[in-house]
């Protein structure tokens, strides 16, 4: 592993070994000094082109529990605002010396571009690219359906989880496909058939757009945001149309299976694609994905600056 | 106590290289059990961690054998020092093994470390720095199996099953049942 481009670079011993390293990290959070040595002298770029709040912030705990030097650059109040382009800002970080590049980009395709552009040597880790993927998200929800659905050990075989919502603008239910079904899991899509993206039946899961249909003994459901800020065009008629169909409101939640959970990988439309009953009752972990994005990230660098070093060393003695 | 330190370096290893077979290791931890409560004490104040992965079978044994003796079940935990290492560069990363602190904490308590071989000492040394993040024991004590030599840090172990001349080439293999299917310790090389 030297870069997370996609979730599709995981086979699933290597989404079984993060979940695994994530678990044990976890438990740093519950002692007196949240801190480990491990990363210490690495420096750990956060590139943020695009608005994000959990991510950055969960990435930016991770690196520094590890010890890491971390440098956050955020596009508004840089020189990308004076028209950089991405070539030149990532020159200048290979000049600062980073070890690693956390990397969000409105454009699909920037993280693979930073990676194998020969500009920079850094790892890169890609914190969501538009409407592609964002793997660490991913990952997050599988550590978290594994903790409630099989006690936190193994992988998903056998369960089945409902993705609701704005499939076509979702890099999250990309990532989520490919990682659920690498872990055992099968998926069913539920979407208006304007949110679904065009080659969604080359997806490794079903799809349907009837979500009282999809629902019934699914030991998980993760609502999508409307992300209004990609929409160019009506994909629906009103919002209330929207969420009468599609919403998830406590009646539908009660379909799930018996210890079926909600997910939502924020910010949430509270009464819009989730009720605010909901989003606050029994079922939801939504809260609780965000403590395992910061396991999960802090799993994520730690492995893969470690791989790096090994490999860098197999080239030294070659 | 005469005994075992008579059988220290006494017997060589055999054709096999072999130098403690089950027997040995036996005696070798119900000693260092005894050693323990005679230096604590007692065994009110103790705390035992082994460091994964084959300490934290050495310190059920020695546990098992400071209950046969005092009928006390001392706290029982354990330490993997992978993100302790100073070697991540050299070596790379590693899959992490279970850290498991006892409930009770191990602030103001003596802890006694618990390895297989003693070596280096870098180890022990991230062992050291794994034991002050979680929290701060009244004295802290180190118990190995074998004691190889060749320190490149000032640390040394209070109880030592077993003292190993070998030379920087060999490797000690020490293997337990619970890990290894098989106890006995052997000097390779």
């Amino acid at each position: 592993m030297r870069h997370l481009l996609s979730a599709a670079d995981l086979t699933r011993d290597e989404a079984l070994l993060i979940l695994d390293t994530a678990g044990e990290l976890g438990k740093v959070t519950d002692r007196a000094v949240k801190k480990l040595p491990t990363l210490r002298g690495r420096t750990v770029v956060n590139l943020f082109f695009e608005d994000s709040t959990r991510t950055r912030i969960s990435f930016e705990a991770a690196a520094k529990r590890l010890s890491a030097d971390l440098i956050t650059f955020s596009a508004k109040g840089s020189s990308v605002s004076k028209g950089e382009s991405l070539k030149d800002t990532a020159l200048t970080l290979e000049a600062m010396g980073a070890d690693a590049v956390v990397v969000r980009h409105e454009a699909s395709g920037a993280p693979h571009r930073l990676a194998h552009s020969g500009w920079i040597d850094c790892a890169v880790i890609n914190a969501g690219d538009g409407t592609h993927e964002h793997p660490t998200q991913a990952l997050l929800d599988a550590f978290t359906l594994r903790h409630h659905l099989s006690g936190g050990e193994g992988a998903l075989d056998g369960r089945r989880v409902v993705i609701v919502g704005d499939v076509l603008h979702s890099r999250v239910a990309r990532s989520n496909v490919l990682l659920l079904h690498a872990l055992g899991a099968s998926v069913t899509l539920v979407a208006p058939p304007t949110l679904m993206p065009v080659g969604v039946q080359t997806w490794p899961c079903e799809v349907s757009y009837d979500l009282d249909d999809a629902l019934p003994g699914a030991s998980a459901v993760m609502m999508l945001r409307v992300q209004r800020e990609r929409m160019n065009a009506a994909y629906f008629p009103s919002t209330h149309e929207y969420s009468r169909r599609y919403g998830l409101d406590t009646r539908r939640a009660s379909l799930l299976a018996d210890d079926g959970i909600v997910l939502h990988p924020g910010p949430m439309n509270r009464g819009m694609e989730i009720t605010a009953d909901v989003a606050d009752g029994q079922r939801s972990v939504i809260v609780e994905q965000v403590t395992n994005g910061v396991n999960v990230r802090m799993a994520v660098l730690y492995l893969i600056l470690g791989a790096r070093a090994e490999a860098d060393l197999t080239e030294a003695s070659q | 106590m005469a005994d075992a330190e008579a059988r220290r370096g006494s017997t060589g290893p055999d054709a096999s290289g072999r130098v403690l077979d089950a027997d040995d290791i036996a005696r070798v931890t119900r000693r260092i059990a005894h050693e323990i409560l005679e230096r604590s004490h007692g065994p009110s104040n103790v705390v035992l961690m082994g460091i994964q992965t084959r300490g934290v079978p050495l310190a059920q044994r020695i546990a098992g054998s400071i209950q046969d003796i005092e009928g006390v079940e001392v706290p029982l935990g354990s330490l993997d020092i992978t993100m302790y290492r100073d070697d991540l560069r050299l070596r790379g990363a590693r899959p992490l093994e279970v850290t498991d602190v006892p409930a009770l904490g191990v602030d103001d308590r003596i802890v006694v470390l618990i390895d297989d071989v003693l070596f280096s000492g870098r180890t022990i040394r991230a062992a050291l720095d794994a034991l002050s993040d979680i929290g701060r024991p009244r004295a802290v004590q180190l118990a190995v199996l074998v004691d190889r030599g060749h320190r490149e840090l000032p640390i040394r172990a209070d109880y030592v099953g077993k003292n190993i001349p070998t030379s920087r080439e060999q490797a000690v293999r020490v293997r337990l049942t619970e890990v290894d299917g098989v106890d006995e310790v052997a000097v390779e090389g």
